[in-house]
């Protein structure tokens, strides 16, 4: 079983959820298909929404909530 | 003066503008930055540099006991907050004060009651400063709300007293969403601001934003003009002029006067913007809210007046009286400021964080780029995507406008997107340069005659 990678398309901070007092759009474990949203990126102030882009599952995070990530970093792994 | 060393409380092209200030008047400079701003601008044009935290602002910039141990480490006079983050807090003013330091701006009481907006509309009006009509303070309940709108008139703004930056606003167009969004904004203000207090105003649909410039230093008060900021997205400005044109001599003068009436009813210290909504068929303009700080925008006034603002909130800050009385400042000229952010206004002004490649800058009298900007630096995803602000001054408004559009073509900055194009396009729109604008024309520009003056103003560069 291989492992896929989520990778961030920009830089900026990884939220898991949309406002801290509401569930994570996923927790560790989950199933995933392409058009989930996995997450937010901050980036300058405005939010942009994180698609798993591919279908998976038992989804991984690597990344915590509200942590810096770079463009290109891998913010979650999936088995396929 | 009794100031000699100074902490800048703030990042970007604000804290090279104040470290230039302190410079010019022989101050010392200690620069605080975050772990992503150890390279930038400001930390090596200071003279001492130092690490407060981590990206995110609430760990650095926005972290009072992590500022106020920085300024006591360094052993600075001084705190100058900048705009933005901790400028118009003031629990923060009161932590630099109780730790020996002065704080470049008002007391904190004076930020706290400002920044009231139920507080600031009070007092506004006792001063005789006009204001939208509406609600004298916070608004009880449903009842009085329905009461309020009845002799008000419809379409209402439901804002939160807590609220700021255009947040917690709602604009209701008859009694039925009057009952329906009036117990939800509370809710939300509660939610947001930790505060569920809602206050009403009438809206005024067609309106300027014209502000004034205030200054006070505790005894005297004096104001250096008016800024016209209606081309706005989304309630962010974007082009700010001094002088606000086509605003009649006679309602300038009431204008600035009323201004300068609300700092001396509150006995204002330092720099600070009073805002006000402006009806330009009917003549008639509104205080909405006091901004206790330095603004973006204060270049515009800087080259119509010929005084550098910052270098005066030192000197004031520091003991000094007023340098000078309201017969000693004269406008002259008209200027243009353009905010230029790493957003590509092609794609919905997506911000575009990134390496800067290239930069070169246009030169020449009466043309001035604030900036955070060099070759080669690295502007970080975390914080607002302003890059710096280009001001041209000229005799008239029409030869402003032509050498803007010099200005901006010899602007070149590249490695990230810029909305260099969209300024470009404004200066060269003919209802811009008829002054046919209100505080909602450029959010309609931008979907219907933006695409097509861009693509021209490629044809031509």
């Amino acid at each position: 079983m291989s492992k896929l990678e989520i990778k961030s398309p920009l830089p900026g901070t990884f939220y898991r959820a949309s406002s801290p007092d509401v569930p994570v759009f996923k927790a560790d474990g989950d199933a995933v298909s392409a058009t989930d949203t996995i997450g937010l990126i901050e980036v300058m102030k405005t939010f942009q929404q994180i698609p798993a882009g591919l279908d998976g599952k038992n989804i991984k995070f690597l990344v915590d909530n509200e942590e810096p990530v770079m463009a290109g970093q891998v913010i979650a792994e999936v088995e396929e | 003066m009794t100031i000699r060393s100074v902490l800048i409380a703030n990042r970007g092209e604000i804290a090279v503008r104040i470290i230039k200030a302190a410079k010019a008047l022989g101050i010392r400079t200690v620069q605080v930055h975050s772990a992503a701003d150890a390279d930038m601008l400001a930390v090596r044009l200071a003279d001492e540099a130092i690490d407060i935290g981590s990206p995110a602002p609430k760990k650095s910039y926005l972290n009072i006991e992590a500022v106020i141990a920085a300024a006591k480490a360094s052993g600075v006079d001084a705190v100058h907050p900048g705009y933005g983050f901790l400028s118009e807090n003031g629990d923060f003013a009161d932590a630099v004060e109780a730790a020996g330091m002065i704080f470049i701006g008002p007391s904190g009481d004076a930020i706290r009651m400002l920044g009231d907006k139920v507080a600031a509309r009070q007092v506004a009006a006792k001063a005789g400063v006009p204001t939208v009509p509406g609600s004298d303070g916070r608004v009880a309940g449903l009842d009085e709300a329905r009461a309020l709108a009845a002799t008000t008139g419809f379409p209402v703004m439901i804002k939160a007293a807590a609220g700021g930056g255009g947040r917690g606003i709602r604009i209701v167009a008859d009694i039925t969403e009057l009952e329906q969004q009036f117990p939800l904004a509370s809710a939300e203000a509660l939610a947001a601001f930790g505060d569920g207090g809602l206050y009403m105003e009438k809206v005024i649909t067609r309106a300027r934003h014209v502000e004034v410039q205030i200054f006070g230093d505790g005894q005297n008060f004096v104001h250096f003009f008016e800024r016209e900021c209606s081309l706005q997205r989304r309630r962010q400005k974007v082009w700010e002029e001094a002088p606000a044109f086509l605003l009649p001599a006679t309602v300038r003068e009431r204008l600035c006067g009323s201004a300068v009436a609300l700092a001396r009813e509150v006995g204002y210290r330092g720099a600070g913007t009073v805002e006000y909504l402006y009806d330009d068929e009917t003549g008639d303009f509104y205080f909405i809210e006091v901004n206790t700080r330095i603004q973006v925008e204060h270049p515009v006034t800087e080259m119509i007046t010929g005084f550098d603002l910052v270098q005066e909130m030192f000197k004031v800050a520091g003991g000094t009286a007023l340098s000078v009385s309201q017969g000693d400042i004269r406008a002259s000229g008209h200027a243009i400021e353009c905010r230029i952010n790493a957003e590509d206004p092609f794609k919905a002004f997506q911000p575009s964080p990134g390496t800067i490649t290239k930069l070169s800058v246009p030169e020449g009298e009466g043309i001035r780029f604030d900036t955070m900007l060099y070759e080669g630096y690295t502007i970080p995803p975390f914080y607002d995507s302003l890059l710096g602000k280009l001001i041209v001054h000229a005799e008239t408004r029409d030869a402003c406008l032509a050498k803007l559009g010099l200005a901006l073509q010899a602007l070149a900055i590249e490695g990230v997107p810029t909305t260099v194009p969209l300024h470009l396009a404004l200066a060269r729109d003919a209802r811009v340069a008829n002054g046919l604008f209100h505080t909602r024309f450029l959010e309609h520009w931008l979907d219907n005659d933006f695409a097509a003056l861009a693509g021209r103003t490629q044809e031509v560069a």
